[in-house]
C-alpha cells in the first residue's frame, strides 16, 4: 500500500540528482564490480543518451531524467534475519505483510528498499537442492561465470531507451537459478519498495530454469505518495531451458507519482513453458509489455494481465509473443478497467515466422469502462509469415451491465458490493491464476478501488 | 403481505402501468395473466425497483411499509424476491460465493463456508436438482431450465415474504416446471405466510401451482379478477374478450 508514512532514514550513500559517467562509475565502484561490468554500464549509458524518449505510447514529457537520484544505498549490509533489519525498514515490510507470508507459504523472500536488497532468505530445503536466490549484485560477485553466461542475453542494452538506462545504473533485483529437475513448489517472493522522493529504482532480475525444473516467482511493489515523481525501470530476463516451467507473477501497486517503465522478456526452449501473470494497479504511467520468445519446438507461452487505471493514471500494457519454432503455442488474456478518467491501453504483438508450422496463438483483450470520462485503446499487431499457423484474436469493450447489476442488487447486495463483485468477475481469469493468498488480496484491492465509484 | 394501490409506472416518459390495484394476502397465491405488452413484466420490474421503471403515482406496501422509494437491495432485504424471466449470465462469479453473500444480505445470518455449502446443497435437493449447479459460474452456460432451478434454490435460501415469478414457465418443458413447482411448494411449507405472485401469459403453469386468485391484466391495469376457474375461461375465450 502506498500509505505507509514517510521515513526520515539517512542513506549510507546516495548519488546526486541526474546522470552522467561519473555517477555510473560511482555506482559500479560502490558495488566493487569487475571491469567488464563497469564498461557494460558505461556503454549502456551512451546508448541511453543517444536514444530519443519513446513517443509512440504514453506521454512521458513530464519525466525529467535529471531530477532523479539514480542510486541510494539504505543500509550497510544485507540481512538474512528480519531482526537484523533496521526497525523502520522492517516496519515498512511488516505493514505489507511480507514476513508473515514468508512463514506461511513462500519458499524464499527478497526485500529491496530503494536501490539495495536489505533482506534475502531462501528456505533450507531449497538451498540444499542447489537453488540460488540472491540479489543480482551478490550473484555477480559469487557466481561470476554463471552470471556472465546469461546476463543481458535476452534484453541487451540497445533494446530500448529504458533497458539501456537500467543497464547503466542497475542495482538489486533477484537472481534465481533452479538446477535441473528441481521443482520449487512454493513461490519465491521479491518485494520492491521505493521510500524516498525523486528516487529511481532500477532492479535487474535474472531467472534461469535448468532443464526439467520449475519455479514460481512473485514480485510486489509499492511506494508512498510524494509530490515529486519517482522512476521505476526494471529489466527482467527469464531463461526457460528445455522442459522447464517459469511462472512470473507481478502485483504492481506503485503510488500514483511513479513512472513504471519496465522491460520483461523470456526465452522458452524446447517444450518449456513461460507464464507472465501481470497485475498493474498503481503508478502514474506504466509502460510494460512482457514478451516471450518461443525459441524451440513445443515451447509454450502465456501472458495474463490486468490493468486498472484511475484518475491521472495511464496503464499502457500488453504482451508480445514471438513464435520462432514449429508447434509452439501461446495465449494472451488482457483485462483492463478504467475509471475516473483513467486511460488503459493494450499493446500487443503476435509474430509467427515462416517455418513455425503448427504454431497456435490466441489473444483475448477485454476492457471495462466504468464511466464516460475514462478511455481505453487497443493496438494489436499480428504478423504471421507461416501459412500453417492458427491465430485467433478477440477484443471487447464494455461497461458495467445494468441487467447484471440489478440482478445482484435484487438479491440484497448493495450497488457498491454488486459493482465490486462484477468487476471481480470481470478479472476472474487473472485472479484464478494467483496463489490463494494473493487472490484474496486482489479481491480486497478491487473492493477498495470500487469504493466511492458508485453511480 | 403486498398491497399495490393505484400504481402508475413510466418507462421513457411513457405510462405503461396505470391505476393498478393488487392485494396479495399472506399465505395466498395469485396469478397475474395478460397478453404480450399488457405490462406484466413492467409490473415485476417496478416491484423490485428497476431504475429504468419509474413509479409516478401510487404505493407498494410490503408488510405495511411503502417500498416505492427503496433501492432494489433494500426491497430484497425486506423480503421481496423476484424470479427473473431471463436471469443474466455472469461468467466470472461463482454461484456459491454469490449465494452466500445474498443469503447473508437477506437473512442477516453469517455462516461458515462449509456450513453454507451444506445448506445450499440441501436446498438443491429440495427441488430435485443436481448440486453441480452450485459449483459453476453464475448462470453461465446454464440452460433455461437450469436458470430457473437456480432461481428456486435462491428462493429457498433467501426466505422472502413475497415471491414474484415473472414468466417462470417461458421456454420450460414439463420436467423443468416440476423443479419450479417443487420449489414453490417447499417454500410455502417452510413459510406458510409466503405470498406468491405468478406472472404468466399461459395458464399452463397454473396446473402445477394452483392459484387462489387469478387476475387478468390488460393495458397496464387489472381488468378482471376471479378464482382459478378464470384461467380456464381465459384459455377458452382468449384475452380479446377482456380488453376494454
Amino acid at each position: 500500500m502506498p500509505t505507509v508514512h514517510k521515513q526520515s532514514r539517512q542513506p549510507i550513500f546516495k548519488t546526486g540528482k541526474g546522470l552522467n559517467r561519473s555517477i555510473v562509475i560511482q555506482i559500479s565502484e560502490q558495488k566493487n564490480e569487475p571491469g567488464w561490468m563497469t564498461d557494460f554500464r558505461l556503454r549502456a549509458l551512451e546508448i541511453f543518451e543517444q536514444k530519443p524518449m519513446p513517443s509512440w505510447g504514453a506521454d512521458l514529457s513530464d519525466l525529467d531524467p535529471n531530477d532523479i537520484h539514480y542510486y541510494l544505498k539504505p543500509i550497510t549490509q544485507q540481512q538474512t534475519s528480519w531482526d537484523a533489519v533496521p526497525q523502520d525498514i522492517k516496519d515498512t515490510f511488516d505493514k505489507l505483510g511480507i514476513a508473515k507470508a514468508e512463514q506461511k507459504f513462500l519458499a524464499g523472500v527478497g526485500a529491496q528498499y530503494e536501490s539495495e536488497v536489505v533482506y534475502q532468505q531462501l528456505k533450507k530445503k531449497w538451498v540444499d537442492q542447489g537453488v540460488l536466490f540472491l540479489d543480482t549484485g551478490t550473484a555477480l560477485q559469487q557466481y561470476p561465470v554463471l552470471f556472465k553466461n546469461y546476463f543481458a542475453t535476452v534484453i541487451p542494452p540497445h533494446d530500448n531507451k529504458f533497458a539501456a538506462l537500467n543497464s547503466a545504473v542497475w542495482s538489486g533485483g533477484s537472481f534465481v537459478y533452479v538446477p535441473s529437475g528441481v521443482h520449487i513448489d512454493m513461490p519465491l517472493q521479491a518485494y520492491f519498495r521505493i521510500n524516498s522522493a525523486s528516487m529511481g529504482q532500477f532492479e535487474r532480475t535474472l531467472i534461469i530454469a535448468e532443464p526439467g525444473s520449475s519455479v514460481h516467482y512473485v514480485e510486489g511493489c509499492s511506494a508512498p505518495v510524494y509530490r515529486a515523481h519517482s522512476l521505476h525501470s526494471a529489466v527482467v530476463e527469464l531463461i526457460a531451458l528445455p522442459e522447464s516451467n517459469i511462472r512470473y507473477t507481478t502485483i504492481q501497486n506503485w503510488a500514483p507519482n511513479v513512472y513504471n517503465l519496465v522491460t520483461k522478456r523470456a526465452v522458452a526452449h524446447r517444450s518449456a513453458t513461460v507464464e507472465w501473470i501481470d497485475g498493474n494497479f498503481g503508478s502514474k504511467i506504466t509502460m510494460k509489455y512482457p514478451c516471450i520468445i518461443l525459441k524451440e519446438e513445443h515451447a509454450k507461452g502465456q501472458i495474463i494481465s490486468i490493468a486498472v487505471a484511475k484518475q491521472h493514471q495511464n496503464q499502457d500494457a500488453g504482451g508480445k509473443i514471438i513464435h520462432l519454432a514449429p508447434n509452439t503455442t501461446s495465449n494472451i488474456v488482457s483485462k483492463s478497467i478504467s475509471k475516473q478518467g483513467g486511460i488503459t491501453s493494450y499493446r500487443g504483438l503476435i509474430k509467427i515466422i515462416k517455418g513455425a508450422v503448427g504454431a497456435k496463438a490466441r489473444v483475448q483483450c477485454d476492457a471495462l469502462l466504468l464511466d464516460a470520462a475514462s478511455s481505453t485503446n487497443t493496438y494489436p499487431t499480428i504478423d504471421v509469415r507461416e501459412k500453417d499457423a492458427d491465430v485467433g484474436h478477440e477484443a471487447s469493450v464494455s461497461s458495467i451491465d445494468e441487467e447484471q447489476l440489478l440482478y445482484l442488487c435484487s438479491r440484497g447486495l448493495s450497488v457498491q458490493r454488486a459493482r465490486a463483485m462484477l468487476v471481480n468477475g470481470f478479472i476472474d481469469a487473472f485472479v484464478k491464476e494467483l496463489p490463494m493468498e494473493y487472490a484474496v488480496e486482489i479481491n480486497r484491492l478491487i473492493a477498495m478501488e470500487m469504493e466511492g465509484s458508485v453511480g | 403481505m403486498i398491497r399495490i394501490t393505484q400504481l402508475q409506472v413510466q418507462v421513457d416518459h411513457k405510462i405503461i402501468i396505470n391505476r393498478l390495484d393488487l392485494n396479495v394476502e399472506a399465505g395466498s397465491t395469485h396469478a397475474v395473466m395478460g397478453p404480450n405488452g399488457s405490462g406484466k413484466s413492467t409490473l415485476a420490474y417496478a416491484l423490485i425497483g428497476h431504475p429504468a421503471y419509474t413509479v409516478t403515482a401510487g404505493s407498494i406496501l410490503l408488510g405495511g411499509e411503502n417500498i416505492v422509494n427503496l433501492s432494489p437491495d433494500k426491497r430484497a432485504q425486506k423480503g421481496l424476491f423476484l424470479s427473473f424471466q431471463q436471469p443474466p449470465s455472469i461468467p466470472g462469479i461463482d454461484v456459491l460465493t454469490f449465494l452466500k453473500e445474498a443469503h447473508n444480505a437477506c437473512t442477516r445470518i453469517a455462516m461458515e463456508v462449509e456450513q453454507f455449502r451444506l445448506l445450499a446443497e440441501e436446498c438443491t435437493h429440495r427441488i430435485n436438482s443436481k448440486t453441480d449447479l452450485l459449483y459453476r459460474k453464475l448462470n453461465d452456460g446454464f440452460s433455461g431450465g437450469e436458470k430457473k432451478q437456480l432461481e428456486m434454490i435462491q428462493l429457498l435460501l433467501l426466505r422472502p415474504k413475497v415471491v414474484i415469478l415473472d414468466e417462470i414457465d417461458s421456454g420450460l418443458d414439463i420436467d423443468a416446471l416440476k423443479h419450479v413447482a417443487a420449489g414453490i411448494a417447499y417454500a410455502k411449507q417452510e413459510n406458510p405466510d409466503l405470498a406468491v405472485v405468478i406472472i404468466t401469459h399461459y395458464q399452463h403453469i397454473l396446473r402445477s401451482i394452483v392459484p387462489d386468485v387469478v387476475h387478468i391484466m390488460c393495458d397496464g391495469a387489472i381488468v378482471e379478477s376471479g378464482n382459478a376457474q378464470l384461467a380456464y375461461d381465459l384459455e377458452q375465450k382468449g384475452y380479446d374478450a377482456y380488453r376494454s
